[in-house]
C-alpha cells in the first residue's frame, strides 16, 4: 500500500475513479455504457500521444509550446502529400517527419545554445503556425483521406476501438519502457534532476536534450496525423492550444515542471481525466465555462497535493 | 567601537564559533586572519546580521548590538563587503548604489536625488565608473569599488567590513584599494579586513586577530609581529585523527599533467601522480584547485597544455575522460556531486548504465557498495537526499569505485561530514593506494593532507608549486606556501 501510495501516477488514477464514479451516478445512462468509454478514449487519443513526447520534455527539465502548431503543420503536410496523389503511409511518415525535424531543431537550440525551453518553442510555436497558414494557403485543405480516417473512426455499430487506441497505449507503453528501462531514459531523468550531476557522470546532456525534443517532436506529428484523421482536412488552425492541455494532463499525472520527476502512465491517466471532465459536463447539460473551471481546479490541487506530501517527506 | 566577547555559533551538531573575542578601535584598520574554515566567514555573517550568535556578547560604540537582520546592521553603521562579488548583473551602477535605499518623493524615485546620492559615493571611492554603466559590463575592480561605495552611500558606516577585497583584483588595482581603505580608516571608520595574504595585512592592517577552530587564539599589532609568527598562530596544534597508512609502493606513473592551464585558473600546472600514490593538493580557496580538477577532468576548458593517462591525450569531456578511467568527485556535493532528487541506487550507477536498465540489478548493485562501504540508508531507493552528509559522499565515492576508475580526483571529499564517515574515506583511499590506483586529494584540511597523502603540492592564485614528499611538510611550511609568503 506504502508503495502504492509513493508512486506518481496514484493520486491522479485516485482523482479519475472519483470523478468517474461521480458522472456514473449523476448520469448511469450515459457514463455506464462501452460506448461512451469508447468515444471518451477516441477523443483523448491526439492529447495523449503528445503528451507522451511531452513527459519526456518536462522531466529533462524543459517545456514544449509548440505542440499546438506541431499538430496544425502536421495536417497540413499530411493533406498537402495526399493531394499529390502520395500513399497514405508516405503522408503520414512525411507528416511525422517534419515534424521531427522541427522538434530535433529546436531541441538542438536548447542543447547547443543554451537557449531556455520556454523561448525557444514559444518562437516555435508562432513558427510552425505560421508556415502552416503559408503552406495551406490560409485554407483548410481537403483531401482524399484514402484509409487515413480510419485510424479514429471505429466501424459502425462497432465496439472495436478505432486503430488509434491501441496506436496511443502502444506508444504509452514503449515510452514508458524507453523511460524505466533503457541508459536513456535514465539519463533523461538525470539531466532534468541535476544537469550538473548529470554531467559530471559524463551523460552526453546536449544529445539527451536533442533526443527528447526530437522524440516528442515525432510524436506531436504522429498526434497531427491522428488528427487530420478526425477532421479528414489539412487544417492550420487547428489544435490552438492544445499545449496547455497537453502540459496540464503532464502536471496532474505527477511530473514536475523543475524537471527530474514524472511519469507515462500519469500523464495518460491527466488526458483521460480531462476527457471524462469534459463529456461529463456536456451530458450533465453544464456550460463550457464550469468545465473549464473544474479542469482548472484539478491542476491546482493536484500540484498543491504533491507540494504538500514532498512537504511532509523532507520535514 | 566593536567589541566581541566570547560570541559561539552552532550549526546543528557543528560549533562554527566557539568563544570569538575582538576589539575594534574606530579609525583603525583591523585584520582578521585564520585558516580555511577558522570560523572567519561565521563570524563575519554574525556582525552583519546574516544570522544571530548563540551566546556571547557584541557592543558598537558602546550600546548593545545584536542586529536582527543585514538591514538593521546596515542602520546600525555597519557595511559589509562579501568576498564574492554580489551586485546585480543586469542592473546600472546606480540602481545597483541605491538598491533598497530608494530615494523617493510622493512615492515616485527622486531621480534627481538618487543620481546625486550615487554620483557622491562613487567619488568617494574614486571609481570614475559612468553611473549609466551595467554591472555586467565592468571588471571586477570597476565592480569592486561599486561595491565599497554602496557600504557609503547610506552614509557614513562606524564599521566597514572587507571581506577577501583582493581576491579578484590584480596587483595595481590592490594598490588602489590599500589608499582607499587607508583613506576611509582617517576618517574614523573602523575596518575590518578579512584576508588569508599576510603580506597585504602586513601593509594595510594595524592590529590583527587569529581565529583557529572558530576560537579567538591571539591578537597583537602588526607592526611588531612576524609573518612566520602569524602563521605559527593561525596552524597551532590540532587534535590527531586517525589516519590509516598502509604500506602502497609507488608504480609507474599514470596521470601526468603538462603545463595546463584554463580559462581563469590554473596557470601552467605540471603534476605527476603514480600508481599507488595519493598526491595532496593544498591551498586556500580560491587558489584555483578545484579549477585544477575540473580542467584534468574535462568539466572546464583546456586554454593550454595537456593531460595524459598512458596512451590518452585529453580530455575532451567529462565522458572521455571516464571512459578512461579518470573519475572526480565534486565539492559540491548537493549542487553537483549528486543528483539530490534521485534514488540512492540511480546517483551511484549514473556514470555507468547499460544500455537497458533493470532496477533489480541496479537495486543488487547498489546494495553491495552500500554493505562494502558501510552506508547507513533506510533502502536504495529512497532519495540519496535522506542520507547524512557523511553517507552521501559515501555514495559519491561509491560511484567512483563502481565505475572502476585509475585516477580518482577527489576535490574536499570529507568536508562537511561525521569523523566516522571521514575515517571510513581515509581508509578508503589508502585501500584503493594499496590497489594501485591514482588519487589527488584536494583539501583545505592540513592534517588531512598530512596524514593521508604520499607527496603534497601547493597552489598559490592558480599556480601549482613543485610536489615534495610528505616528510618534507610541515603544517607551517604548508601555510606558508599557501598565503604566498
Amino acid at each position: 500500500m506504502k508503495a502504492l501510495l509513493a508512486k506518481k501516477w496514484f493520486g491522479p488514477l485516485v482523482a479519475l475513479v472519483v470523478v468517474y464514479a461521480i458522472f456514473l451516478v449523476l448520469r448511469p445512462e450515459t457514463f455506464g455504457r462501452a460506448a461512451t468509454l469508447l468515444t471518451m478514449s477516441q477523443q483523448t487519443v491526439v492529447v495523449a500521444i503528445a503528451a507522451v513526447g511531452a513527459t519526456l520534455v518536462i522531466v529533462s527539465g524543459g517545456i514544449d509550446l509548440s505542440v499546438g502548431s506541431s499538430v496544425a503543420l502536421t495536417s497540413v503536410v499530411v493533406a498537402k502529400l495526399l493531394v499529390r496523389g502520395h500513399g497514405p503511409l508516405v503522408a503520414a511518415l512525411g507528416g511525422c517527419l517534419v515534424a521531427t525535424l522541427c522538434g530535433a531543431l529546436g531541441g538542438a537550440l536548447v542543447a547547443r545554445l543554451k537557449m531556455l525551453p520556454f523561448i525557444v518553442t514559444l518562437g516555435s510555436m508562432s513558427i510552425l503556425r505560421g508556415a502552416a497558414k503559408g503552406l495551406a494557403n490560409e485554407q483548410k485543405i481537403d483531401a482524399p483521406a484514402r484509409g487515413l480516417e480510419t485510424l479514429l473512426q471505429p466501424a459502425a455499430g462497432s465496439l472495436r476501438p478505432p486503430t488509434g487506441v491501441f496506436l496511443a497505449i502502444a506508444v504509452a507503453v514503449l515510452a514508458a519502457l524507453l523511460l524505466s528501462s533503457t541508459r536513456f531514459g535514465r539519463h533523461v531523468f538525470a539531466v532534468g534532476s541535476n544537469e550538473r550531476t548529470a554531467r559530471l557522470c559524463g551523460v552526453p546532456v546536449e544529445r539527451v536534450k536533442i533526443g527528447v525534443y526530437a522524440i516528442a517532436g515525432l510524436l506531436a506529428g504522429l498526434a497531427g496525423v491522428l488528427e487530420f484523421s478526425m477532421l479528414t482536412v489539412g487544417d492550420p488552425t487547428t489544435a490552438v492550444g492544445l499545449e496547455l492541455e497537453v502540459i496540464a494532463a503532464v502536471v496532474i499525472g505527477g511530473a514536475s515542471l523543475s524537471g527530474g520527476e514524472g511519469s507515462i502512465l500519469g500523464a495518460m491517466i491527466g488526458a483521460f481525466l480531462m476527457t471524462v471532465i469534459k463529456t461529463g459536463a456536456t451530458h450533465m447539460g453544464l456550460p463550457n465555462w464550469v468545465q473549464e473551471i473544474v479542469t482548472g481546479g484539478i491542476i491546482l490541487v493536484a500540484s498543491g497535493l504533491d507540494r504538500l506530501r514532498r512537504g511532509s517527506a523532507t520535514s | 567601537m566593536l567589541v566581541v566577547r566570547g560570541v559561539e555559533k552552532h550549526f546543528g551538531a557543528t560549533h562554527a564559533l566557539t568563544g570569538v573575542d575582538l576589539t575594534v578601535a574606530a579609525g583603525e584598520v583591523h585584520a582578521v586572519l585564520g585558516e580555511n574554515g577558522a570560523g572567519k566567514s561565521t563570524l563575519m555573517n554574525v556582525l552583519c546580521g546574516a544570522f544571530p550568535a548563540d551566546a556571547g556578547t557584541v557592543t558598537l560604540g558602546g550600546a548593545r548590538y545584536a542586529p536582527a537582520d543585514p538591514d538593521a546592521a546596515f542602520r546600525a553603521g555597519v557595511a559589509i563587503v562579501h568576498q564574492e562579488l554580489s551586485l546585480c548583473p543586469r542592473l546600472t551602477v546606480e540602481e545597483n548604489l541605491l538598491l533598497g535605499d530608494e530615494s523617493t518623493r510622493a512615492g515616485f524615485l527622486d531621480r534627481r536625488r538618487l543620481r546625486e546620492r550615487a554620483a557622491a559615493a562613487l567619488a568617494r571611492v574614486g571609481s570614475t565608473t559612468p553611473l549609466d554603466a551595467r554591472a555586467l559590463d565592468l571588471s571586477p575592480a570597476a565592480q569592486q569599488l561599486v561595491e565599497i561605495a554602496r557600504a557609503l552611500v547610506r552614509g557614513e558606516p562606524r564599521l566597514l567590513i572587507l571581506d577577501e577585497p583582493t581576491s579578484s583584483l590584480g596587483a595595481d588595482d590592490a594598490e588602489r584599494l590599500f589608499a582607499l581603505i587607508g583613506e576611509l580608516s582617517r576618517a574614523g571608520i573602523a575596518i575590518l579586513y578579512v584576508s588569508h595574504f599576510l603580506e597585504e595585512v602586513k601593509r594595510v592592517a594595524q592590529r590583527f586577530t587569529v581565529l583557529r577552530d572558530g576560537a579567538t587564539v591571539g591578537t597583537g599589532a602588526v607592526a611588531e609581529t612576524s609573518i612566520d609568527a602569524m602563521v605559527t598562530q593561525m596552524a597551532g596544534r590540532r587534535v590527531e585523527e586517525l589516519f590509516p597508512r598502509s604500506e602502497h609502493p609507488r608504480g609507474e606513473p599514470l596521470l601526468v599533467v603538462e603545463a595546463l592551464s584554463g580559462s581563469d585558473k590554473p596557470l601552467a600546472a605540471s603534476l605527476v601522480v603514480h600508481r599507488g600514490e595519493v598526491l595532496g593538493i593544498a591551498g586556500l580557496v580560491g587558489a584555483g584547485r578545484t579549477e585544477l580538477l575540473r580542467v584534468v577532468f574535462g568539466l572546464d576548458r583546456v586554454v593550454s597544455g595537456e593531460v595524459r593517462v598512458g596512451a590518452w591525450r585529453g580530455p575532451r569531456s567529462p565522458r572521455d575522460a571516464l571512459d578512461h578511467g579518470v573519475g572526480l568527485l565534486s565539492e559540491d556535493r548537493k549542487g553537483e556531486g549528486l543528483a539530490q532528487g534521485l534514488s540512492l541506487a540511480e546517483n551511484l550507477a549514473l556514470s555507468r548504465l547499460p544500455s537497458f536498465v533493470r532496477g533489480a540489478s541496479l537495486r543488487a548493485t547498489a546494495q553491495r557498495w552500500v554493505e562494502r562501504l558501510g552506508i547507513r540508508a533506510g533502502s536504495v531507493d529512497a532519495p540519496v537526499s535522506e542520507l547524512s552528509g557523511g553517507n552521501q559522499q559515501k555514495v559519491a565515492l561509491a560511484r567512483l569505485l563502481h565505475h572502476d576508475v585509475d585516477v580518482l580526483l577527489l576535490d574536499e571529499p570529507t568536508r562537511g561530514i561525521d569523523v566516522r564517515s571521514k575515517a571510513a574515506i581515509y581508509a578508503e583511499i589508502d585501500a584503493l593506494a594499496r590497489a594501485g590506483k591514482a588519487i589527488v586529494l584536494v583539501s583545505s584540511f592540513l592534517p588531512e593532507l598530512l596524514g593521508v597523502c604520499d607527496r603534497v603540492a601547493v597552489m598559490c592564485r592558480g599556480r601549482l608549486g613543485e610536489a615534495r614528499p610528505i616528510a618534507e611538510w610541515t603544517e607551517h611550511a604548508i601555510l606558508k606556501e599557501a598565503v604566498g609568503a
